[in-house]
């Protein structure tokens, strides 16, 4: 039984069949002899904040280390993380998941509102389906072992109508543009009444109850990633014709309530807190129907395009630059302030984007009438190019602004100028 | 962003240097600031690593704490950084006016922080100092939780919008200055300088990409770049952890005092060439306004230290809150008329958008007089102005205007009349822009008639050269602060250091000074 229902998960990678093994066979060539970077929450929720660029799509498909690639380019993006981030947060994190969890058990049961039972009652079963591979470097680890964490879970995925069920570790599947990616969420809990909670260790703190409202943001979006899987992934369970076995396991639903694990004030203590990701979810799925998907966009690309670095012995690489960035040029990007924060290759695409409004800021460029150009704009503006049709409006409105910016500075008492005006 | 902003944006980022978006400076800047340039140990909830801090550029005050995890030594930087901040900030109070309703200083301390993280590591440092217990197991000295009470009172003056008591450099910068990059960019001091004041011979694009590497320029901090950590610190605080002969202590804290002040001190720097640049504006009309309920806050903070001094709550109560809500609100609708009437440019934002116009007068009926509407036949002197404008009016009928240069007289707008069957602009001439004037009137001009409500003194005639003359200029704007606005001293009812009340009843309590720090 358990069986039957992983290899139907793994199943439906096949039937793709021989479509789906030439598209992998691309994507290899693409990332070249590298290591392949795997997809996380985190880059899925970044690739959701901006699905319309082909590049982030094609590269993250494939696994290209982009931070390497950016690097030898000459765009190193400042991505790097303190040993001293990395050394608390798994500090918290051990100290969340001591003496089997009892304590992060308690916090749960009191942030979701269920019944424990005496501590150590039966009525909880801690299932812990092995280690992380991917702290590390994101280095893939070998692929037996993600198919078989990948059936432990779907074995897990099961409400125990007689009590408590955690997962830690477990690994979650989800389509992305076509491919599947795979995903570690920290835990999982499993009510008896069959409704799964996702739960987020996170070491940031929250002081009376505050957080850094991006770190908040960035860790529900995550958090509503491993829900979406979750719910897909249980649909698919669904649809094998079971044998009856357990008649009374109620139906398994997966709550939009996630619950975030963080430090409480300036101490170690954990404190859990329950947060609704219902609106992330609405925003992932709907992003992730616009990502196009792969094979689409592999198709307008050269067969032999690769971003291969070439590594040397000593591991340096020996791709020419150049070569590299011809291999970009061919990929759309859709450059924005907001990939600063979120995509390797920013400062590359920001190069690009030189002279674009967009590259400052999508409001600013709304507010130049959505003209493209920084040129194009301050020419419509200054009157020294016409207007469009389609332009009419937003070029009299920028005329307007910068006959009243001149206007300004000029009847200002003391006009302002740089430092040395 | 607006319109006049976005715009500048746009000019800078084609002739690579910051244009300006203000022609006065909106922001008091005290002659003496105390600038704090903060960093926190990466990871742990506001553990502060280092500071320079002091109130002249030539001679800051290096502070370091040599293992940040240590709760003991995070209390000894505590207590020195109140060694340093106290007796500025307390020094102030002693040179007050007596006013009717209290005290109110003559200057107040002003406290600079190079980014707005800074000051939410202000918040949050005074949040764990100010309930510190001066007895029991976890003793820290008496000026430990005052410090604290004093910076979340900065911090919490600092979410008031036109309060200058405590800044962020960048946010001050990016009100006087735009730049060629997004506001996003903008949050990084060295890239911001470096659009608005490149050094010699360099571009502002070229400035900003160089402020980006960190090898070349620290991150404003607080939070320290992850290679510095990883490479440089790291390694500096492991040694400190490995002495165990106190003879060798002196070498490792010297390296360790190093590498954290050549982390602080490019921004230290920065922040007062920031500072000395937006002191070249002149002040804006209504900064002295301000700045004195900022005087008057901080006066009424000092008494109510004085005479109860308990730490201000975790938590605002609802009501608290909501009072909080409501005076941030006001405060932000006073401080964006009174920028807007003080300086053209901002004003040009709003007459962008159609909110206010500028004109000439046309025409002054001054000694009109209606009823006052009361119905007891008495007669108020109500003075028509009519005026002719170019600008984009997207005004209504009866909506209040006040101009800039005449900012106590409240007028109506009992008409417009823009020229009939006008669809813009149009024919050859209307691409190349603004022509002579007299060859636009016949296009363009709309004419508003103003009834003039207030500001003419108390006699039947309007008092002399309380109505506007024709062929005058004026500037109205509909951007006007909502309700009453006072910027001199609070009601009496109110306690001085905030304008809702007296602070929330604070109860000490166990869970408070025994808070869990490991
Ligand atoms: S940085 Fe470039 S590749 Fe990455 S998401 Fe932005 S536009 Fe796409």
């Amino acid at each position: 039984m358990q069986n039957r229902r992983s290899e139907q998960i793994r199943g439906s990678e096949q039937i793709r069949g021989s479509e789906q093994i030439r598209t992998e066979a691309r994507l290899d060539l693409i990332r070249g002899s590298a290591a392949r970077r795997r997809h996380d929450a985190r880059t899925i929720a970044a690739l959701t904040r901006n699905p319309g660029c082909n590049r982030r799509a094609v590269l993250d498909a494939a696994g290209v280390d982009k931070d390497g690639l950016s690097r030898h380019i000459g765009f190193a993006a400042p991505f790097g993380q303190s040993q001293f981030a990395i050394i608390r947060g798994n500090a918290f994190e051990a100290r969340v998941r001591n003496d089997g969890g009892t304590d992060l058990l308690r916090l749960l049961a009191d942030c979701l509102g269920f019944d424990l039972g005496p501590a150590g009652s039966p009525g909880v079963t801690v299932l812990d389906l092995g280690a992380s591979a991917e702290q590390d470097g994101g280095v893939r680890p070998a692929a037996e072992n993600l198919a078989d964490r990948l059936d432990r879970t779907v074995t897990a995925l099961r409400p125990d109508p007689h009590g408590i069920v955690l997962v830690a570790h477990p690994l979650l599947a989800l389509p992305v543009g076509g491919q599947d990616v795979h995903l570690e969420p920290d835990l999982l809990v499993i009510r008896p009444d069959g409704q799964f909670h996702v739960v987020e260790i996170k070491s940031f703190p929250v002081v009376d109850g505050q957080a850094d409202g991006e770190k908040v943001a960035a860790a529900a979006v995550q958090a509503a990633v491993y829900v979406l899987a979750l719910r897909r992934m249980l649909r698919a369970r669904e649809v094998v014709p079971t044998v009856p076995m357990m008649p009374v396991v109620p139906p398994a639903t997966v709550s939009h309530d996630v619950v975030l694990v963080c430090p409480r004030d300036f101490s170690n203590a954990p404190l859990a807190t329950r947060v609704d990701v219902r609106r992330q979810l609405l925003g992932l799925e709907h992003q992730l129907t616009r990502l196009a998907t792969i094979e689409a966009l592999l198709d307008d690309l050269p067969a032999d395009l690769t971003f291969d670095l070439a590594a040397g012995p000593d591991g340096a690489p020996t791709r020419p630059a150049t070569e590299l960035t011809t291999g970009l040029d061919l990929l759309d990007a859709r450059y924005t302030p907001d990939c600063l924060s979120t995509c390797e290759l920013a400062f590359r695409c920001r190069h690009e984007a030189a002279g674009r409004t967009a590259a400052l800021g999508a409001s600013v460029r709304e507010d130049l009438g959505g003209i493209d150009t920084v040129t194009e704009a301050l020419d419509l503006a200054h009157g020294t190019r016409a207007p469009a049709e389609d332009q009419a409006e937003a070029a009299e409105r920028l005329r307007i602004t910068a006959r009243m910016y001149a206007e300004a500075l000029a009847g200002a008492s003391h006009p302002p100028g740089g430092a040395d005006g | 962003m607006s319109a006049i902003s976005s715009y500048a944006r746009a000019l800078a980022a084609a002739t690579g240097t910051a244009a300006p978006i203000a022609t006065v400076r909106h922001v008091h800047l005290s002659e003496r600031p105390l600038v704090l340039v903060p960093l926190t140990l990466a990871g742990e909830a506001n553990a502060p690593l280092a500071a320079l801090v002091g109130t002249r550029q030539a001679d800051p005050t290096l502070l370091v704490v040599p293992q940040p995890r240590n709760r003991d030594l995070r209390f000894a930087f505590a207590a020195d950084l109140a060694e340093i901040v106290l007796p500025h900030v307390l020094g102030f109070a002693a040179d007050a006016e007596e006013l009717a309703n209290g005290p109110r200083a003559h200057d107040a301390p002003q406290l600079i922080l190079p980014n707005p993280a800074g000051l939410a590591f202000l918040r949050l440092f005074g949040r764990s100092t100010r309930f510190r217990a001066t007895d029991g197991d976890y003793a820290v000295p008496p000026s430990v939780p005052l410090l604290g009470r004093w910076l979340t009172f900065f911090a919490e003056r600092a979410e008031i919008p036109g309060s200058s008591l405590a800044r962020a450099v960048t946010d001050l910068l990016s009100l006087h200055w735009a730049t060629g990059q997004s506001a996003l960019e903008d949050a990084n001091l060295a890239a911001a300088m470096g659009w608005i004041d490149p050094p010699p011979g360099r571009d502002g694009p070229t400035s900003a990409r160089l402020a980006e590497d960190p090898a070349h320029s620290p991150p404003a901090g607080p939070t320290t770049d992850p290679g510095f950590d990883n490479d440089i610190l790291a390694p500096a605080i492991a040694a400190y952890d490995a002495v165990t002969d106190p003879a060798a202590l002196p070498t490792v804290l010297a390296r360790l005092r190093d590498v954290l002040r050549g982390q602080l001190q490019p921004t230290w720097d920065l922040v007062w060439r920031a500072l000395d640049l937006l002191r070249q504006l002149p002040p804006g009309a209504s900064v002295a306004g301000r700045w004195e309920t900022d005087r008057a806050r901080y006066t009424g903070f000092h008494t109510y230290m004085a005479e109860e001094g308990l730490p201000q709550a975790r938590l605002d109560g609802a009501v608290a809150a909501a009072r909080r809500l409501n005076r941030i609100e006001q405060a932000q609708s006073a401080y964006d008329a009174e920028r807007a009437f003080d300086d053209p440019l901002v004003m040009a934002d709003h007459r962008v958008t159609g909110e206010a116009f500028q004109g000439t007068v046309l025409a002054v009926d001054r000694d009109r007089r209606v009823p006052n509407g009361r119905g007891k036949g008495r007669l108020v002197t109500r003075p028509l102005l009519t005026v002719r404008t170019e600008d984009p009016v997207r005004l209504t009928l009866g909506t209040r205007v006040v101009a800039s240069s005449r900012r106590k007289q409240e007028c109506l707008i009992v008409a417009i009349d823009t020229p009939g069957g006008d669809d813009g602009l149009t024919g050859a001439g209307a691409g190349t822009g603004t022509g002579a004037d007299g060859g636009r009137s016949a296009t363009g001009a709309t004419l508003i008639t103003l009834e003039a409500q207030s500001g003419m003194g108390r006699s039947a005639a309007p008092a002399p050269g309380s109505v506007p003359e024709a062929g005058e200029t004026l500037c109205y704007s509909a951007v006007l602060a909502d309700g009453v606005r006072s910027v001199a001293m609070p009601d009496a009812a109110d306690t001085p250091w905030t304008h809702g009340g007296p602070p929330e009843p604070y109860e000490p309590n166990e869970r408070d000074t025994a808070e869990a720090w490991d």
